[in-house]
């Protein structure tokens, strides 16, 4: 069996070690032997939908996602919302979370539209939110990051978020929630790397997309013993600093 | 020279607070005398620094501005000069305030003869808008913690700025070799003289992965390397506009590394040839060493005595230290940013070393909160090193998760969690009579070396 990862513009939002999550998506797959592949596509690239299995999409400077947003726009947009909506799994962090959600609006600039995939928009906040956060969450447990943002996400009616902020300030700082699921693609503000540290939400993507192209139904299981005592470490770390 | 009451008060003020700082055994006193002596007289250190007979020199960079700035130093003082520097490397406004106003006379005469600045990113257009520095070293630019900086564009457009507020009789000397300080150092009013790696062997594929992507600030197009030897370094152009690195006024040839104790180079200006001796490892500090050597020449050093300062220094606080305890060799290096630490693992991985390594990763305001920045790090230059891997500190468990995802077996990383219990573990691990690297972030430096202070090791960096 073979996973392709696509990260998308992996070339100018791969900023506060997000690879760490496609380093994970990969060698989750590689102690499983399950062949791994990761490819990138960036700016002005076609996306073939059939030829990936997870998608991770991280975050950029300001500057940088201003041109991703335009480039997402029409018929690649549109391949991506249906890839996602035919159970396609996503993790996307930060910027590319807020670009999957209906708009994005900036200080100071137009609004940028995303891809409308998340019953969410996002705008501009007075303040950053800077530090580590534990995330209660009804499917994977306790999750733990570091956020580090200043644009504020509002989820809709229709929208599940991953899951209630127990330390941090999560989407906005007012409602408690942090980040939105949808099928099997997770958007958050959870940096750290996340999945290294949550190997459950690895394992879920992993699964979806063996489930999907090969019929799958359950993950050989790994010792975890080092990524639990890191979970456990910023949990305790979360807890102290904020 | 009238006496100036308001200055005589923020001097005193400031060298007294200093002084019940250490007696109290509060640490070395190097920041809060300067915020004493800055609410005294706001321009005591525009003051203090017009005082200096042979003026200023400023060093800057996000890698080696420490090391960079001492040599410096230990060249001029070899010459003979009273050098006035924040040896400490208390590197903000008040930080350099506290050095000036130890070193000087009450009425404000100043000790020396000349200055050697070490400022921070951030705070350098301050500190050259106020001491006015006859010359600014520029090393380089590389992303750090960004919970911490903020973005590096934003420094980079600061700089910039700086740089093109600069008058004719000031100097700037770049690393050229950097196309982010080739490009904004372009319109400066200042003379611009660049210093680089002419030729040197130890080159790198492709760009890490914790550089920024590299892109000719003209046209908008990356940049082609026709030699990358560090992070974005090396000798580049713009196969689009054309852009190229500009000539080198010092530039490297038969760039050395001897493992893991010293390194050399000859280091090329017009016709004259240099050969320097550095018992520093890594490329990274022999950047560092050009940069210095260039730097001494510009003010006028004979040879000689920039090929002595080198040769004999050792170096700076933490950056690469050896002690001796119970009967083992500890070299400790500190860490950083992605890019130190890349080329710490990579200096690691060019020798054939089995001896035990223990990284100890924080994350406090001055390590970086975000301990993100690991997965920035090539850590996998490890995978193909036989030695076992130990990790300690506040975030002991996310570099071992960093190792394992790095392709290193689990049985070869043990965590040790906090280092008050981990470094006893740790030198039990290393036999006795061999040489084992410990490599902390810059708090768990601090730690480290009050521990091993308190084993009876090594002297506080205050006390040098």
């Amino acid at each position: 069996m073979k996973l392709t990862i696509c990260w998308l513009y992996g070339d100018t939002m791969n900023i506060y070690g997000d690879r760490g999550n496609v380093m994970a998506l990969a060698q989750r797959a590689r102690w499983r032997d399950i062949e791994a592949d990761i490819t990138t596509l960036g700016s002005g690239e076609k996306l073939d939908p059939d030829a990936v299995d997870i998608f991770f999409w991280g975050g950029g400077q300001d500057r940088e996602q201003i041109p991703v947003s335009q480039d997402i726009q029409g018929e690649k947009g549109t391949v991506l919302r249906q890839t996602l909506e035919d159970g396609a799994p996503m993790l996307s962090v930060c910027g590319g979370y807020q670009l999957l959600g209906k708009h994005y609006h900036p200080y100071g600039e137009d609004q940028l539209p995303g891809i409308g995939f998340f019953d969410a928009w996002s705008e501009a906040g007075p303040e950053r939110f800077i530090g580590n956060v534990v995330v209660e969450s009804e499917r994977f447990g306790s999750l733990v990051g570091f956020e580090n943002h200043s644009g504020l996400t509002f989820l809709g009616p229709t929208a599940e978020p991953l899951g209630r902020v127990r330390v941090g300030r999560g989407n906005n700082g007012k409602d408690g929630t942090e980040g939105c699921i949808r099928l099997n693609t997770l958007g958050c503000y959870l940096h750290g790397a996340l999945l290294p540290k949550n190997p459950a939400v690895s394992d879920f993507l992993i699964l979806a997309a063996l489930k999907r192209r090969y019929g799958v139904e359950e993950l050989q299981p790994l010792a975890d013993d080092l990524e639990m005592i890191a979970h456990q470490e910023a949990v305790r770390r979360a807890e102290v600093t904020r | 020279m009238t006496f100036d009451i308001r200055l005589g008060l923020a001097i005193a003020a400031g060298k007294l607070s200093a002084l019940s700082i250490r007696r109290l055994g509060r640490g070395g006193g190097t920041a809060l005398p300067g915020i004493v002596s800055n609410q005294l007289d706001a321009d005591i250190l525009d003051k203090l620094a017009a005082r200096i007979p042979g003026g200023s020199i400023v060093v800057a960079g996000t890698n080696g501005k420490t090391t960079t700035s001492r040599i410096l130093a230990e060249i001029l003082e070899r010459a003979g000069l009273g050098v006035i520097h924040n040896r400490s490397g208390s590197n903000l406004v008040r930080g350099i305030t506290a050095a000036f106003t130890e070193q000087v006379s009450i009425s404000g005469q100043p000790s020396g003869q000349i200055a050697v600045i070490e400022t921070d990113e951030a705070a350098l257009p301050e500190v050259v808008r106020r001491t006015r520095p006859r010359l600014i070293v520029l090393l380089n630019l590389f992303r750090d913690q960004l919970d911490r900086y903020g973005e590096l564009d934003t420094i980079a457009r600061s700089w910039q700025a700086m740089l093109n507020e600069l008058d004719p009789d000031q100097t700037v000397l770049i690393n050229a070799d950097d196309p982010a300080l080739a490009a904004i150092s372009e319109d400066t009013p200042a003379k611009r003289l660049t210093f680089g790696f002419q030729q040197c062997e130890h080159t790198l594929d492709h760009l890490p992965h914790a550089a920024d992507a590299a892109i000719c600030r003209r046209c908008g197009a990356s940049l082609t390397y026709r030699e990358l030897y560090l992070s974005h370094l090396g000798d580049y152009h713009c196969e689009q506009c054309g852009y190229r690195r500009p000539d080198l006024d010092y530039g490297a040839t038969d760039v050395q590394l001897n493992g893991l104790d010293s390194g050399s180079l000859d280091l090329s200006s017009g016709d004259a040839t240099l050969h320097l001796d550095a018992s520093l490892p890594g490329l990274y500090n022999l950047y560092n060493v050009a940069g210095a050597a260039g730097a001494a020449l510009t003010v006028g050093m004979p040879d000689w005595v920039v090929q002595a300062g080198i040769g004999e220094f050792k170096a700076a606080f933490g950056r690469i230290e050896r002690v001796e305890y119970h009967n083992r060799n500890l070299v400790l290096v500190l860490i950083k940013n992605p890019t130190g630490f890349n080329e710490v693992l990579r200096t690691l991985a060019m020798s054939d070393m089995t001896d035990p390594v223990m990284i100890i990763i924080n994350d406090l305001d001055a390590d970086g909160r975000d301990v993100s920045w690991l997965w920035d790090v090539d850590a996998e230059h490890l995978a193909d090193v036989e030695a076992p891997l130990f990790t300690a500190g506040i975030r002991s468990g996310d570099m071992a998760v960093r190792l394992k995802y790095a392709g290193i077996a689990s049985e070869r990383i043990t965590p040790l969690g906090d280092l008050d219990g981990a470094i006893d573990q740790f030198v039990e691990a290393v036999p006795e009579g061999h040489t084992a690297f410990i490599l902390p972030t810059y708090t768990a430096m601090l730690r480290l070396r009050e521990l091993l202070h308190q084993r009876g090791v090594v002297q506080m960096f205050w006390e040098q």
